[in-house]
């Protein structure tokens, strides 16, 4: 019964963390070594994270895919239900030629893999995945969020251009475009949330929805539009216009291959779960749930959004470039404009009341 | 001594010793990505093969992909003209290392009905190194599932193919 309160009052994974804390204290006995030891605990946890998540979600994407075609899916290498399938494919990226192309720049081209992996990787700093558990709880967490979010970009256009390949360079202007017009569509549903729950901290944003409703209740046109503008931003189908096959070959990933791709790869499926654990945390109520610990029903609403991401990328079919744009400039960001002025103005009307 | 010889016996039911050779071999034969290329007829159940009724995904072979950087397996499905040959050896060339050809149908293998056409290439090995040759006009889709499974066996046991090879020579 000790346990099962504990576990109910402050969360499984920061008791963990309180306990390793004490072990860091007695071992060193020096509070500054502790903190920095709990900080690199912390970011080998995030990083761990990221990595199992991609060697799930490439299992669970085949599986679904299949789920959807009427297919059974990977189901003989490594026992009845193709487990090793994911390993197999890692460890053949791994072992594949290294194939740099003549003409390209060749440390820019080499650099745009590895700094996509960077902003991917740093957001998850802000993520509430249990009541106190975040690496950087910062009280501007959504702001820095889509600050470094946005510098994806960059890297994607880098690699486009250093690959000295024309589908390259299209695939990587593409990126720009699309990735710049569906963050004005995003940040403004996301404004919604922000003047309901009067923070721009994320685990703020989560306490406020366990007071009043999920925003998923009360913000359902911000959910719309910030899941239709999250599917775009990670470039997933029906906006996978970056690297649209039938267009331009693979895109900006169009000279990568072994695993220099497979870090694209990885970005991908990164970016997968982050934009899961985003719509948790701002619509879907973070870590409150009943009866099981807080860190359970995060997971659990997190992977029902990837099932929700992968379920769009096996329905839809793909996009023509300029009607996604059109769609974001012209429907979303009213949209998501409109949204905010009939929030602002219940807001004010509940003041009154 | 073999590494298994090392291993206490105590372990030997709960430890997998592999060499890092085997360990690639069988990531490689379990991995194979083919190029989504199709040059004619034989395609079409080159696509159904992927789809629900036989569905290639179960070996895990269904990850077509466009771009020939990531690209392990080059299925010639249909006939290849001499005009056609220059972009599909290129494509051959462009794929990374290890990489593998299937000749699909009977154009592939030796230029099926249309063999003695001026206009068509008799048989892929005269352009490319042919792994595994697939029979029919065109092969149903269990033959392509087949072929491709050949292939894995051959990726896992070279020296299987080889022992093969040297017996059907000494049969002739």
């Amino acid at each position: 019964m000790d346990i099962l309160n504990m576990m109910m009052g402050q969360g499984v994974v920061s008791t963990l963390a309180d306990q390793l804390h004490n072990l860091f204290m007695l071992l060193f006995d020096n509070a500054v070594v502790a903190g920095f030891l709990m900080k690199c605990v912390g970011i080998g946890a995030i990083l761990g994270i990221i990595s199992v998540a991609a060697i799930v979600f490439t299992y669970g994407e085949r599986k679904v895919c299949a789920f959807m075609q009427v297919r059974i899916g990977p189901n003989r290498v490594g026992g009845r239900f193709g487990l090793l399938q994911p390993i197999a494919d890692m460890l053949k990226l791994m072992s594949k030629e290294d194939i740099i192309p003549q003409g390209c720049d060749r440390v820019v081209w080499a650099l745009g893999p590895m700094l996509l992996f960077v902003p991917t990787a740093l957001i998850y700093a802000f993520f509430p995945f249990d009541n106190g558990v975040a690496l950087a709880d910062v009280n501007v967490g959504i702001f820095l969020m889509l600050a470094i979010s946005s510098q994806a970009v960059l890297p994607f256009l880098i690699s486009g251009y250093a690959s000295n390949s024309k589908y390259a360079f299209i695939g990587g202007m593409r990126t720009v475009a699309q990735m710049l017009s569906y963050e004005a569509p995003m940040v403004f549903s996301l404004l919604g949330v922000v003047m309901l729950s009067g923070s721009m901290r994320m685990s703020d944003i989560v306490n406020a929805q366990s007071e009043q409703l999920w925003f998923i209740l009360m913000q359902p046109i911000a959910f719309v539009v910030f899941v239709i503008s999250a599917t775009a931003e990670t470039n997933r189908v029906p906006f996978d216009l970056v690297e649209g096959e039938a267009e331009i070959v693979a895109g900006p990933f169009a000279e990568y291959s072994g695993m220099r791709w497979a870090l694209f790869f990885l970005a991908e499926y990164a970016n997968l779960l982050s934009v899961s654990i985003l719509t948790t945390v701002f619509f879907l109520g973070g870590w409150n749930g009943p009866f099981l610990p807080g860190v359970v029903w995060f997971g659990l609403k997190v992977l029902a959004m990837v099932f929700v991401f992968m379920w769009f990328r096996w329905t839809f079919p793909r996009t023509r470039i300029d009607q996604m744009l059109a769609f974001s400039w012209k429907i979303l960001l009213p949209l998501a404009l409109v949204n905010v002025l009939f929030t602002g103005v219940g807001i004010y009307a509940r003041q009154w009341m | 001594m073999e590494v298994i010889d090392i291993v206490p016996p105590i372990l030997k039911n709960n430890v997998i010793v592999v060499k890092v050779d085997q360990l690639f071999k069988w990531a490689h034969a379990n991995s194979i990505w083919p190029l989504s290329s199709g040059l004619a007829c034989c395609a079409i159940e080159m696509m159904s093969c992927a789809a629900a009724r036989f569905d290639l995904s179960r070996f895990g072979y269904e990850v077509f992909r466009p771009c020939p950087r990531q690209a392990d397996l080059l299925i010639v499905a249909g006939t290849l003209t001499w005009k056609m040959t220059p972009p599909l050896v290129r494509l051959y060339e462009e794929m990374p290392e290890p990489k593998y050809v299937i000749a699909m149908g009977s154009c592939a293998i030796g230029g099926g009905p249309f063999a003695d056409s001026y206009s068509v290439v008799p048989g892929i090995h005269e352009v490319l190194p042919v792994d595994v040759y697939i029979p029919g006009c065109p092969p149903r889709p269990e033959a392509l599932i087949d072929g491709m499974l050949k292939l894995r066996e051959k990726i896992m046991h070279p020296e299987r193919v080889e022992e093969d090879r040297k017996a059907r020579l000494m049969e002739a």
